[in-house]
């Protein structure tokens, strides 16, 4: 009889455990087949491309570092647009994160017409993007918008909202701010699992408002934050239909065939990155430099969602 | 051997990535059609208007009763944008003959291969294109030797302006310089008491509907590169002074922001609210298509037409304008492309069609034989554009390699200029021309 090395499995074991592997990699296989085909077969293609200068009729042709260097020291947009997606990283999101749980504490509070209150809070986030940002461009005209009369009425100087280089990021924040309704629904459903005992300890002790949430509820809702703020930065990273709609329509640029519309009206201020991906690989054909972006943009996210889950974004004990 | 087997995955996955991006290639057409067989051709245009719409679908009827053995399926409203995309992706969707108002991007039709060279169809068919088309018309449809599209109608702008307001503030007729048009431009605006615009005389604001900077521009004849394809903008004094002329036009008339803030009042350029027919602006430039617009939605005031003023230092060459046009080719990808050509061959050659066409949708036709029709219509509005097509002067812009895309950066550059945002223009102007040459460096192959 051979004897087996020390430490190793014996052959039943190891076959049951391959079997148990293949298993598992047999439960697993839609989500793989599904990740390799969307994601990772498309971001080794988004690798190989910003490499080549392909205009997707021409065969592509390899030329080393030139879509890098064109993007990172050539663009004259690419510095306008990293400012604009970063300015909107920080100050969207912090003001959405703050806004969300304002409101979601707001309605948890209210006893009567409770419902009508998070229905109203609710409904701006089921309007579409597109017809919301529409709306938003008609209300905050410089010319004619109602906004801007009312403000006149009352003697307050009106801004010129999104056709005002300073003001079009803070337009698109305030946009942003009135389709609060799904973190409003997310805090919500956190803040009313913070268990009521917590808080009649609390009372007990002689906490006051602001002793109770820093000492009950903010601990209760941290990981729901944490999560707030990781999606908003995601998400705010990708920031692209509200930006490209509002500066189209608040240009007047007349938009048909022969019309050439580039985005980030006015002055570059709504430029984000996304829309110059866009730009470069649909409207300039430029594919390899738009994978490049692409490519920078990808890792300016996977930078900061580590950075946010490895830190906790300072909400977090490092253990929890 | 977990490693062995990790690194059997990412190789056998960056395989697969580098084999499937090989397969990323368009459907290529053929010219080895037969066009005497039946055969149904998808046609992509532009135009959207109803009767611009009636216009396309009327010569389209007349092409098929010539060939009864083609027909042809008509898609409109097709932007620049979309052509591009359905060409690239390929598939029996795709267009066979297309067309594009924006003829700056007939560089980058042209190297790409996306529109396929035309001359060798010319040749067979026996078109002398050099007899057919004014030589101007043809620089903006060919790039670096190859033709790979055909002028479908043109387009001139001229200066639109409101003959009652001229007659109420004692202009006796259009300006011819651009110290004329300064001038004229101040006595023709009205201000409320509280300081806002009842009308704005000359409105020279870049983002204002049709008033690209090229467009302005195209007064002095700029040159955009020299022989070797290198912007040239800085290295031109005319570049300057065009822009102390839009400059000085937005200072004599209350400054930008003022008329920045009025322009967001105006409507959409293409419907009744039209800042020019609300006689909100007495002068504007535009294209010889708002005339018939004008006459549709009956303007409540006199209005004529002139050719744009040019600099004070040229005045020999007023009768100049800005042209650019509608051009049509035939997709890389099309597999019947001597059937496409008999389409293109009819829209773009026939002179009858050309100039039934032209009258119909108010625009300036694009052969020498058309321009000379007798048919053709006698409006004189639209006879100024004929005109101003015809001066030696005029010119379109240049094609480039990088399609519309230094167009783009000198709009960007001069949205920059009116707001008053480059306090050091020539430095401004290098910078740009170094961005531009970057662009289209990026853009060859």
């Amino acid at each position: 009889m051979a004897h087996l090395p020390a430490g190793a499995p014996a052959p039943a074991l190891r076959r049951k455990r391959r079997r148990e592997r293949l298993r598992t990699l047999g439960f697993l296989s839609p989500w793989l087949i599904g990740f390799c085909a969307f994601f990772g077969y498309p971001l080794l293609a988004t690798v190989f491309f910003s490499f080549l200068h392909y205009n997707q009729i021409e065969p592509p042709v390899f030329v080393g570092l030139r879509n890098w260097t064109y993007v990172l020291t050539q663009m004259p947009l690419f510095g306008p647009a990293l400012g604009n997606t970063l300015w909107l990283v920080v100050v969207m999101v912090a003001l959405r994160v703050v806004f969300g749980l304002g409101i979601g504490m707001l309605v948890t509070k209210i006893k009567t017409g409770a419902g009508f209150f998070r229905t109203a809070f609710y409904l701006p986030y089921l309007a579409p993007p597109v017809a919301a940002t529409v709306a938003f461009v008609f209300l905050l005209n410089p010319g004619t918008g109602p906004v801007n009369e009312v403000l006149g009425a009352l003697g307050i100087p009106a801004p010129s909202w999104f056709n005002d280089p300073h003001w079009a990021k803070p337009s698109l924040v305030l946009l942003s701010l009135w389709g609060i309704g799904d973190l409003m629904v997310i805090f919500m459903a956190a803040l009313l699992d913070v268990p009521k005992e917590q808080y009649e300890a609390a009372e007990l002790d002689g906490a006051g408002a602001w002793g109770r949430f820093r000492y009950v509820t903010w601990p209760s809702i941290t990981p729901i934050v944490l999560f707030a703020v990781i999606t908003g930065v995601v998400q705010t990273m990708q920031y692209y239909t509200q930006a490209l709609v509002a500066g189209k329509l608040a240009s007047g640029v007349t938009i048909g065939p022969g019309s050439v519309i580039q985005p980030g009206y006015p002055d570059h201020s709504t430029l984000t990155v996304p829309q110059l991906v866009y730009s470069l690989g649909f409207q300039n054909f430029n594919t390899g430099a738009a994978c490049a972006l692409s490519l920078v943009l990808f890792v300016l996210a996977m930078a900061a969602t580590s950075l946010l889950m490895r830190g906790r974004a300072g909400l977090l004990p490092a253990e929890d | 051997m977990r490693s062995y087997t990790l690194k059997s995955c990412a190789i056998g996955l960056c395989a697969l990535g580098l084999l499937l991006s090989g397969c990323a290639r368009p459907s290529i057409g053929s010219d080895r059609d037969d066009p005497t067989k039946p055969v149904t051709l998808t046609f992509w245009h532009g135009w959207s208007q109803p009767d611009e719409v009636k216009a396309i679908d009327d010569s389209i009827a007349r092409f098929e009763k010539l060939h009864p053995n083609i027909r042809v399926k008509t898609v409109a409203d097709v932007t620049d944008e979309t052509v591009n995309q359905a060409l690239r992706a390929g598939g029996d969707e795709a267009p066979d003959v297309v067309s594009s108002f924006t003829t700056s991007n007939v560089g980058q039709y042209c190297s790409s291969g996306m529109w396929a060279d035309l001359d060798p169809f010319m040749k067979r068919t026996g078109v002398d294109k050099a007899k057919v088309f004014p030589k101007s018309l043809l620089a903006y449809t060919r790039y670096k030797g190859k033709q790979c599209a055909l002028p479908l109608l043109a387009d001139a702008y001229g200066l639109y302006y409101n003959k009652d307001a001229f007659k109420e503030a004692g202009i006796p007729r259009p300006p011819r310089t651009m110290s004329e048009l300064k001038r004229d431009a101040v006595k023709l605006t009205r201000r409320t008491r509280d300081g806002s615009y009842t009308r704005v005389g000359f409105m020279p604001d870049f983002r204002l509907y049709q008033n690209s900077p090229d467009r302005l521009f195209a007064q002095w004849g700029p040159a955009y590169f020299d022989r070797h394809g290198k912007a040239q903008l800085a290295g031109d004094p005319r570049t300057r002074q065009f822009f102390a002329t839009a400059r000085g036009l937005i200072a004599a008339q209350g400054g930008y922001a003022a008329l920045e803030r009025f322009r967001t009042r105006f409507g959409d350029e293409m419907s009744s609210q039209n800042a020019f027919l609300k006689q909100q602006l007495a002068m504007h430039m535009d294209g010889e298509w708002r005339g018939l617009m004008l006459k549709q939605h009956k303007a409540p005031f006199a209005w004529g037409a002139a050719p744009m003023p040019v600099p004070d230092d040229r005045a020999d060459t007023y009768g100049r304008g800005y042209l650019t046009g509608t051009v049509a080719g035939i997709a890389h990808s099309s597999r019947h492309q001597n059937a496409a050509w008999e389409l293109v061959k009819f829209l773009t050659v026939d002179t009858d069609q050309v100039v039934r066409f032209a009258n119909a949708i108010h625009n300036v036709p694009s052969t020498l034989a058309a321009l000379k029709s007798p048919r053709l219509d006698t409006d004189p509005a639209f006879r100024t554009f004929v005109q101003i097509a015809g001066n030696p002067h005029s010119a379109a812009i240049p094609p480039s390699d990088n399609g519309a895309q230094y167009i783009t950066a000198l709009q960007d550059f001069s949205y920059a200029v009116e707001a008053g945002k480059v306090p050091d223009l020539d430095r401004g102007l290098r910078d740009l021309d170094a961005g531009i040459d970057a662009d289209n460096l990026q853009s060859e192959n």
